[in-house]
């Protein structure tokens, strides 16, 4: 041990290792929303199409529907978009888009080159309103029922998978639910 | 019932390999020599009963069974038959079985090609690898078996492998950077296995220069063919994204860049070698660190496999066990690792010490930058942020700029001690010519000429005047050019080509990120777009049909100035089975630049949105990896690893017997 320095890559590992320990339980897709449950926060944001009519929550749809946060800089996104392209297609579920923290050039772009599955954009920005939607980042996913309330919240991709077995599961329950 | 002998070949595997992780390396520290012979045959047993686990669940795909639950998520009955080979490593499992069979492939070339090593030390490095073979074998048994059923009730079709993977590079790209990644695992266990025996001398570096070279050179092919499919396939234009996938082999690679030079000098000189342990100890933890990224759903990226926190928590324990082992056995042991010999304050080997602290400093800013957003995650138990591109190049770039100064002089200095007149009368005149011609050059063939194009060019002269004016003075003494040449040694050569190479990928890399144009345009058929000299016409789109996806191709002519030059056939695809779409490119590529289509979506009358490139260099990046590939493996076929006496080493293995006899006394 006369030599302590030598000690000194097997400290930083060890400081590493533990970080990354965490970092396997603290995965945020499992972190429950504190807004689950709870009225979608009301906001007056712009729309991506008319630029100075202002949205609030009573231009979003009278029904179940997905609201879906994105960015033309978010990788993921791409990867989602034909799944949404294909929801869109078939009319299985409105979906709302929350631009988030984008250039609004960048955004169109980005949907007039891989498509838009979104019935309406909203543009967030200043990442205000992702605030308060309590949002870590893109992409993230919420469905919001027909009285307005968050039901359920998916952090990152969704992919095939995570559509059919957690996404429409969600959907089909509020929409029997609405029925009865 | 196949694919239960898969799952029996894959468990008598295991059992080899834990033989081989015990007995070679107790019989070499007891100087046991039937132990240590042992290490040959179970290395091959290990290696033949992968290969039937890999045979078997090739065979698995092709014959559709798709009650192979790995089978069934990622093969159809109207996937080609090459992909459906291939999909072997299209998913964690069995891309696992094939990491591991590619340890068991370098395991068994280290038995082979080892006959000038002694026993000891031939027992002492195959058992190191046997135990990371333990570890890989018994991460796929507990964790991700590819040969797990769906039973009892099978798919009666699968699911298709992923539309973005159906392409020519799917074949090549995952093999070749899986063989570099699991190559370095080789130069650790030179390494851990010269801590254990406490020598580490010049023959020690020569016989592990040539693994370490061929590893790198192969994950320089494996890198360079994943961003040569990044850009052709994903079809934003990019070659390059700092993705957290792409990052960790781009860690090992600067890492294993710096190792091979730090072993140069260990080799000539008997200098750096506990610096070189640790180097090849890091370079093959940021390899594993790779491998725990993809595979453990730690953080989400193109590349990312399904997670599952069971497996991320094996490779975690597997990743503390073996390097944190290693790294103590290191603080332990590297004192014994003395330096020879001394050597002066402007030399080869200062040189070289810059050279591997700025690609150390630069592999440890990609490492934050990737693992920022989880570290900052896990303290503030919030927020997920992520580190964009501006951070990655804002720290890399300059620090390559750094570098390829060096790179012009450290060829050129001395070993041990070198004397600033003897640089100056080497290089003043190529200073002085790389900075004229690098600033009359770009400014005589365009206008108004950005900085970044200048400083680009300066320096790649440099490095090329450099290189030019060592080998003048190297022939200078010789009676012909050409008998001058000749006698150059082949690892010279393979230098002077791998920084050729990088002089290619850096100015390919920097001229096209400088000049790259593009555009996107709503184009109706007949309509034309002009971008850069060229005029782009939209002739309209036809069906067409693949093997197993429908397509629109678009047929666009392209001209200049009024001459029909060229014509592209983007396609836009639809993958029948998954029901996926994807964009495949039109591109021109030649040596100056190239020409790059995507289609987008369909409007109203036939119109279609798409974005035109134009990628001035970008075919350099890529020509300039395959020469560093090229340098590094032709610095392996250099006759002094071959001819290495056996006389010397029989003398060796003696006196390292000797030498362990007396310790055990």
């Amino acid at each position: 041990m006369k030599n302590l320095k030598l000690y000194l890559p097997v400290l930083v590992f060890a400081a590493l290792a533990v970080f990354m320990w965490r970092g396997l339980y603290l995965d945020s897709r499992t972190l429950p929303s504190m807004l689950i449950n709870k009225p979608l926060p009301e906001f007056e944001l712009r729309s991506l199409e008319e630029g100075d009519q202002l949205l609030t929550t009573a231009d979003l749809p009278n029904e179940p529907f997905i609201l879906n946060i994105w960015g033309s800089y978010c990788l993921p996104c791409l990867q989602e978009n034909p799944i949404f392209m294909a929801a869109k297609d078939q009319g299985v579920v409105p979906i709302i888009g929350l631009n988030y923290k984008d250039r609004d050039d960048a955004a169109r772009y980005w949907l007039d080159i891989n498509g838009n599955p979104f019935d309406l954009v909203i543009v967030d920005d200043s990442g205000r309103y992702g605030i308060d939607l309590g949002v870590y980042g893109a992409p993230e996913t919420f469905i919001i029922d027909a009285n307005g309330v968050i039901r359920y919240k998916h952090i990152g991709t969704i992919d095939y998978r995570a559509w059919e077995d957690e996404i429409m599961p969600v959907i089909r329950s509020l929409r029997e639910g609405g029925n009865s | 019932m196949v694919p239960e002998l898969g799952n029996f070949a894959l468990i008598l595997a295991l059992c080899l390999s834990v033989l081989l992780a015990f007995l070679p390396l107790l019989g070499a520290a007891r100087n046991n020599q039937v132990w240590m012979s042992l290490a040959r045959p179970l290395t091959a047993g290990v290696f033949v009963f992968l290969s039937i686990a890999l045979v078997i669940l090739a065979y698995s795909f092709v014959t559709n069974d798709f009650s192979v639950q790995f089978v069934a998520n990622h093969s159809n009955t109207t996937l080609p038959i090459y992909y459906k080979i291939t999909a072997v490593w299209g998913g964690h499992e069995g891309s696992f079985l094939f990491w591991t069979w590619m340890l068991g492939g370098w395991m068994l070339a280290v038995a082979i090609f080892s006959k000038s090593m002694p026993d000891e030390f031939v027992a002492r490095v195959l058992g190191i690898m046997g135990a990371l073979a333990v570890g890989y074998i018994l991460f796929m048994v507990a964790t991700s078996n590819p040969f797990d059923r769906a039973l009892p009730l099978p798919p009666t079709n699968g699911a298709d492998l992923n539309a973005a993977l159906q392409d020519f590079a799917f074949i090549i790209h995952p093999p070749s950077l899986y063989m570099g990644y699991v190559g370095f695992s080789v130069v650790f266990a030179f390494a851990m296995a010269a801590l254990l025996s406490g020598r580490l001398d010049a023959a020690w570096a020569r016989w592990c220069r040539p693994w370490a070279n061929a590893a790198w050179a192969i994950l320089t092919v494996g890198l360079a063919l994943g961003s040569w499919w990044a850009y052709y396939e994903l079809g934003w234009g990019g070659w390059w994204a700092w993705d957290p996938v792409e990052n960790p082999p781009m860690i090992t690679w600067l890492l294993g860049a710096a190792m091979i030079h730090s072993l140069a000098a260990t080799e000539k000189r008997g200098v750096f070698k506990s610096w070189t342990v640790l180097l090849a100890i890091m370079a093959f933890a940021s390899s594993l660190l790779g491998t725990f990224i993809t595979r453990s759903g730690l953080l989400t990226s193109e590349h990312a496999f399904a997670s599952d926190p069971t497996r991320g928590v094996f490779i975690l324990g597997f990743l503390g066990l073996i390097i944190g082992s290693s790294l103590v056995l290191y603080a332990i042991r590297a004192p014994i690792l003395k330096s020879e010999f001394g050597f002066g304050s402007l030399s080869r080997e200062v040189f070289l010490l810059a050279n591997n602290m700025i690609l150390v400093v630069a592999s440890s800013a990609i490492l934050l930058g990737t693992l920022y957003p989880m570290v900052y995650q896990a303290v503030s138990g919030g927020d997920l942020i992520s580190v964009g591109p501006p951070y990655f190049n804002a720290i890399f770039v300059p620090l390559m700029g750094i570098l390829a100064v060096l790179m012009g002089i450290g060829p050129i200095a001395r070993w041990k001690r070198t004397s600033l007149a003897h640089l100056r009368q080497q290089l003043t005149k190529v200073v002085l010519a790389s900075v004229g011609l690098g600033v009359v050059l770009p400014v005589l063939l365009t206008m108004g000429v950005p900085l970044a194009t200048i400083a680009t060019s300066i320096l790649a002269l440099w490095i090329v005047f450099a290189m030019l004016r060592d080998i003048q003075t190297k022939i200078a003494n010789k009676p012909t050019v050409l008998a001058g040449l000749r006698s150059l040694s082949v690892s010279y050569w393979g230098m002077t080509l791998a920084h050729l190479g990088f002089v290619l990928t850096m100015a390919g890399a920097c001229l096209t990120s400088i000049y790259s144009v593009e555009r996107s345009v709503l184009l109706q058929p007949g309509q034309s777009t002009e971008l850069g000299a060229y005029t782009f016409r939209f002739e309209g789109t036809r069906p067409v049909q693949g093997p197993n996806f429908v397509a629109d191709e678009a047929t666009i002519v392209i001209s200049r100035d009024g001459k029909t030059y060229k014509t592209l056939y983007p396609q836009k695809r639809l993958y029948t089975a998954s029901g996926t779409p994807t964009s495949h490119m039109g591109i021109d590529g030649r040596v100056l630049r190239d020409l790059f289509t995507t289609l987008g979506d369909p409007r109203e009358n036939g119109a279609w949105s798409m974005t035109i490139y134009i990628k001035p260099f970008v075919r350099w990046i890529w020509i300039g990896s395959i020469f560093i590939a090229l340098g590094g493996i032709f610095a392996v076929t250099d006759k002094r690893y071959r001819q290495f006496k056996v006389k010397r080493a029989a003398a060796v293995s003696r006196s390292s017997a000797t030498l362990a006899a007396e310790g055990s006394q």
